[in-house]
Formats: structure tokens, C-alpha cells, sequence
């Protein structure tokens, strides 16, 4: 393997008597999308949730960059350069997406302990906020509130949120969530653009999405990766089949 | 109104920090100083108020134990003047110093727990001052402690006057109101407000929440020692009493009343506050009912207190093309 910038080895994660994750290891090369599909309840949010520090792992080790991450915090993570976005809409609802956005651009320039000067003037800020929403294409819509727009506008701000933070890697979990036909076709092509040059570790239920973005994928079931494959292998691979993709898929 | 630019609210606050400015002249010729002294008060708790606003308004941070600040300020002037040191920087220094000393070590303790139980215990570190001045015999335990003579200041903004020390007041509150605009609208205040709507993506953000809050926790406890350091000059005698839950409770209610997380809503809520108390209390002697029913149905109706409803003129003003 060439250079991998995220590594996991041997975590596991019990609930009282779940176990959510159990002895998961992958590692995602440098420039590639590595995609986690599973079933319903097959702990993926969980796994992302150890990834970017929300939750505590029982044992097991992350490595980012060759460096052990697993004693920092969810803000320290996303200052080294992991930023996630959330399978449940999570943004600053009263604020515009413009400022939404100015504030992950924020989060990773530098501490805010700044009192006086404001930050609506601030065109640094605001020019790299402004290439971000142009980057999933909501900078027409910038200085709309959160709040007020559609499901599918607010998946994008999640993605332009997490692309502000000018991250190494990107933890997207299922950016898809809830989108219908069109908005999905729209997301796939934001990631698709996204593709090549930026380190992707997806978690998504759509898999059209899956097979044409990723280029490697691990498939978890109860907690466990059965597999790790190219999506030609994974698709070809029968215990996968049985276990998760169905007949129709085969 | 028409004559002054903005919104209606805009130029209603306009008006009323413009009467505030020149009050102190009309109550003299009037020969009205009891006015004078209440607009003096009520302007004090404006301060504490528009303090406490920064952290329950636009941080979210419910705190039961404000009136604390108020006592640790007042107090520094009280013990310092007990000893004969009169000097108004040594005044200013002790209250800021002591306030963000306290408010560093208990708000690092208190921000640890949300909701209630950050409301618990700003209260029990807020009533553990109280317990302790109430205590200390020396300083006059529940009796109180008279402060003979106010802090000296250079001859040109001295307190000694009735008008130097309202103008010291006004001047206090312009600049904390002033402090906190610029406060919330730059970097650090957006950390503020968008941790009070959503710390969990704030903190994904890479933002360390718990030192922003505890910054402004600091930063809040700091200004409201300047309204106890002004009480405690404009009373002349202060006692533990001015820091009881209950006084904390007040200040709840007045940033609710006017408006919390707004810039001037805590202004106008202290002043329809302390003025509502003053006249009810002079019609009867049960004036605590009507006030108490008065404030339930302003929680219940005024949503966005004060200022919910000056924003409702700037609507209608909008629709008529005003």
C-alpha cells in the first residue's frame, strides 16, 4: 500500500451489552474514496462518530498523518485537517450559509479569540467562504438562513462547511440522507469534482452513489468489516452478497 | 420620528440614549433629585444586566448567580474604603481583578455542565460568596458596611457629585453596550452565538468551546463588577443582601423582559424593570402581586420581550412603505 493518511487498527466500541464496533482496521490511501456501506444498524455512524473524536473507542488505535490521534479532541481533529459532515443536518440554523460558512473557514484560521474587528468585513474570510458555496453550487443563495432552505441545500452547506475547513481528509456521513432523485444526482456530482484531489472516507446508503465514486470499499456488518475490496471485487464477492447486497444486486 | 434615519427601534433607542444623556440637566433644573438618583440605580443594574445578557443572551449560558459580580464590585470598593484607601484605580482594579479571578475559577468549574446544572451551580458559588460576606464579622456580617466617602478620581470626572457619578454610570453602560457590539460581531462573538445553537458542530468546526465560554464567562463577570463598584458609590453602603439568588433572578428577569440576545433589549428591560417596581410599589403595598402577574403574562405574551415588539413596528413601518 502507498501512502495511507488514515489508519485504524482493532477498534472496538460496546454499549452495555452491544457491541457496535468490533476489532474494525482499515486504512484509506492518500487521494482515494474509500466508501463503508452495511445495513441498517451495522454501526457506521458509530465508527465515524470514534473517527472524529464525538464518541471514545474501548480499545483500538487511530492514526492520521502517522501520528495517533485517538487522545484529541473533536475540535483538535478538526484543526489537524479531519473534517466530517453529519448524516443529521447539523448547521447553525439561524445564521445565513454564508456565515455558516465564514465560521468553518474560521474554525481552522487560527484561534477566534479576536474581539473587535468584524467579521463581516473580514474578506479573507469571506472570499474563502464564497469559493466553498461556489464549490457545491449555493453561492447564489449565500445569504439565505439555514433554516429557510431546502433539505438538499442544506446537505450542500454541510459538505461547503466541511470543505472550508481546507481538510486533508473528509469524513462524509451519508451526505445523501433524505435527498430525492435529483439532489442525490447533484451530490454525486459535487463528490465526483471533489474526487482525485481530496481523500474521501464515505459512509452512504445509496449505492449508485457507492459504485460510481468509490474506489475502495469496506462493508460492515454488526460492527465488523467482512470485507475490503475494489467495487468490482466487493460486487463479485458472494458472502458480501448474502450478507448485505441481496438477490437484485448480484 | 421621521426626522432620524434607520428602523423604528433604531431610532427609539437613538432617542432614549439621547434623554439618558442630558436627564441629569432637566432633573436639575426640575429640582428633581429623587429621579435622578432612580435613573442613577436603574442605570447601574442596566450595566449588570447588559453583562449578564453576553452570556445568557448570546451565549446560551443560563447563570442564577450574577448578583454575585455585583457584590464582589461593590465590595471592593467597601473594603478597600474600609481601610482608607480611597483612591477610584485601586477601586476599578480590585473589582475587575477579584471578579475575573472568581469567574475563572468557578465558570471553569460551571461550564463543565450544561442547563440546569450549570444553572445550579453558578447559584451555589453565587450564594457561597454571599454565605461568606454574611459571615465575616469585620466587615459587618449581615449588618452591611457604610462606605463613608466615594472613590477619588482626577478633579474633571469625579464621582462626588450626584451628576459626576451619573455621568460616570452613562458612560459605563455606553461602553459595555458599545464592548459587546463589537464583542459579538467579530470572530470571537460568532464562536459565541453559534455554540449557544449548536456546540456539537461548532466543536467539529475545530473550535474548543469550553475556553471561548469560559473567556466570556470571565469577560462578563468582569464588566457586571463595574455596576457592583458603581453601586457600591452610588449607596454608600452595601451588605451581603445585594448578592442573594434572588437578586440574580432579577437580573434574569430584566434581560428577558427587554430582549435577550439583543444589543439594547437589556437597557429597556432594566429600565421598565426598575420603573414598573418604583410606581407599582407607590400605588399599594400589594404591588408584588400585580408585578408578579405583570411579568408572568410579559414572559408568557412578549415573546422577544421589548424589543420583539419595537421589531414589530419596524415590520409595519416595512408594510406601509414608512
Amino acid at each position: 500500500m502507498a501512502d495511507n493518511l488514515l489508519v485504524v487498527s482493532g477498534l472496538r466500541k460496546h454499549f452495555g451489552g452491544v457491541v457496535a464496533t468490533d476489532d474494525v482496521s482499515l486504512a484509506v490511501e492518500q487521494g482515494q474514496v474509500h466508501a463503508i456501506i452495511g445495513p441498517n444498524g451495522a454501526g457506521k455512524t458509530t465508527l465515524i462518530a470514534q473517527l472524529c473524536g464525538q464518541i471514545a473507542p474501548d480499545s483500538g488505535d487511530i492514526e492520521f498523518a502517522g501520528r495517533s490521534i485517538i487522545g484529541y479532541s473533536m475540535a483538535r481533529r478538526a484543526r489537524e485537517g479531519l473534517a466530517r459532515s453529519f448524516q443529521i443536518t447539523s448547521v447553525v440554523m439561524p445564521m445565513t450559509l454564508l456565515e455558516n460558512v465564514m465560521l468553518a473557514v474560521q474554525g481552522t484560521g487560527g484561534h477566534s479569540f479576536r474581539f473587535w474587528a468584524p467579521v463581516n468585513r473580514d474578506v479573507s474570510l469571506r472570499d474563502a467562504a464564497m469559493a466553498s458555496l461556489a464549490e457545491v453550487g449555493l453561492d447564489d443563495r449565500a445569504e439565505r438562513i439555514a433554516a429557510n432552505v431546502s433539505h438538499g441545500e442544506q446537505r450542500q452547506l454541510e459538505v461547503a462547511m466541511a470543505l472550508a475547513m481546507r481538510p486533508r481528509m473528509l469524513l462524509l456521513d451519508e451526505p445523501m440522507a433524505g435527498m430525492g432523485k435529483e439532489e442525490g444526482a447533484a451530490m454525486i456530482e459535487i463528490l465526483d469534482r471533489l474526487k482525485g484531489g481530496m481523500t474521501i472516507l464515505l459512509v452512504e446508503h445509496d449505492m449508485d452513489a457507492v459504485f460510481s465514486l468509490a474506489d475502495q470499499l469496506s462493508v460492515l456488518v454488526n460492527g465488523h468489516i467482512i470485507a475490503t475490496d475494489t467495487v468490482a471485487n466487493i460486487r463479485k464477492n458472494p458472502e458480501v452478497q448474502k450478507a448485505y447486497l441481496g438477490d437484485g444486486h448480484a | 420620528m421621521a426626522w432620524l434615519p434607520g428602523a423604528v427601534s433604531t431610532r427609539i433607542y437613538a432617542v432614549l440614549l439621547l434623554v439618558l444623556g442630558v436627564a441629569p440637566f432637566v432633573l436639575q433644573a426640575m429640582d428633581q433629585p429623587f429621579y435622578l438618583d432612580l435613573l442613577s440605580r436603574g442605570l447601574i443594574f442596566a450595566i449588570a444586566v447588559v453583562s449578564l445578557n453576553l452570556i445568557l443572551g448570546y451565549g446560551g449560558m443560563v447563570s442564577l448567580g450574577h448578583a454575585a459580580y455585583i457584590g464582589i464590585g461593590a465590595y471592593s470598593v467597601g473594603i478597600a474604603s474600609y481601610y482608607d484607601y480611597y483612591n477610584g484605580w485601586l477601586h476599578l482594579a480590585l473589582a475587575l481583578g477579584t471578579s475575573a479571578l472568581f469567574a475563572l475559577i468557578t465558570g471553569a468549574i460551571s461550564l463543565r455542565t450544561k442547563g440546569v446544572y450549570f444553572i445550579m451551580i453558578t447559584m451555589a458559588f453565587s450564594q457561597m460568596v454571599f454565605f461568606i460576606f454574611l459571615s465575616l464579622e469585620e466587615y459587618g456580617a449581615d449588618d452591611g458596611l457604610v462606605i463613608y466617602a466615594r472613590s477619588e478620581f482626577p478633579e474633571w470626572i469625579s464621582m462626588d457629585s450626584a451628576i459626576g457619578l451619573y455621568y460616570w454610570i452613562f458612560a459605563i453602560l455606553l461602553l459595555a453596550l458599545f464592548f459587546i457590539h463589537r464583542l459579538i460581531n467579530a470572530r470571537f462573538g460568532r464562536v459565541i452565538v453559534g455554540a449557544r445553537f449548536n456546540e456539537q458542530r461548532m466543536q467539529a468546526l475545530g473550535f474548543d468551546t469550553y475556553r471561548y465560554r469560559l473567556v466570556c464567562y470571565v469577560l462578563s463577570a468582569m464588566l457586571c463588577s463595574l455596576a457592583g463598584m458603581l453601586l457600591g458609590n452610588f449607596a454608600g453602603f452595601i451588605s451581603p443582601d445585594m448578592m442573594s439568588w434572588a437578586r440574580s433572578g432579577e437580573l434574569i428577569f430584566m434581560v428577558i423582559i427587554g430582549g435577550a440576545a439583543t444589543l439594547f433589549g437589556p437597557l429597556v428591560g432594566t429600565i421598565a424593570f426598575v420603573l414598573l417596581e418604583e410606581f407599582l410599589s407607590a400605588i399599594t403595598v400589594y404591588w408584588h402581586l400585580i408585578f408578579g402577574v405583570l411579568l408572568v403574562a410579559l414572559v408568557l405574551y412578549g415573546k422577544g420581550g421589548i424589543h420583539g415588539w419595537l421589531r414589530l413596528l419596524d415590520r409595519r413601518e416595512g408594510e406601509h412603505g414608512g
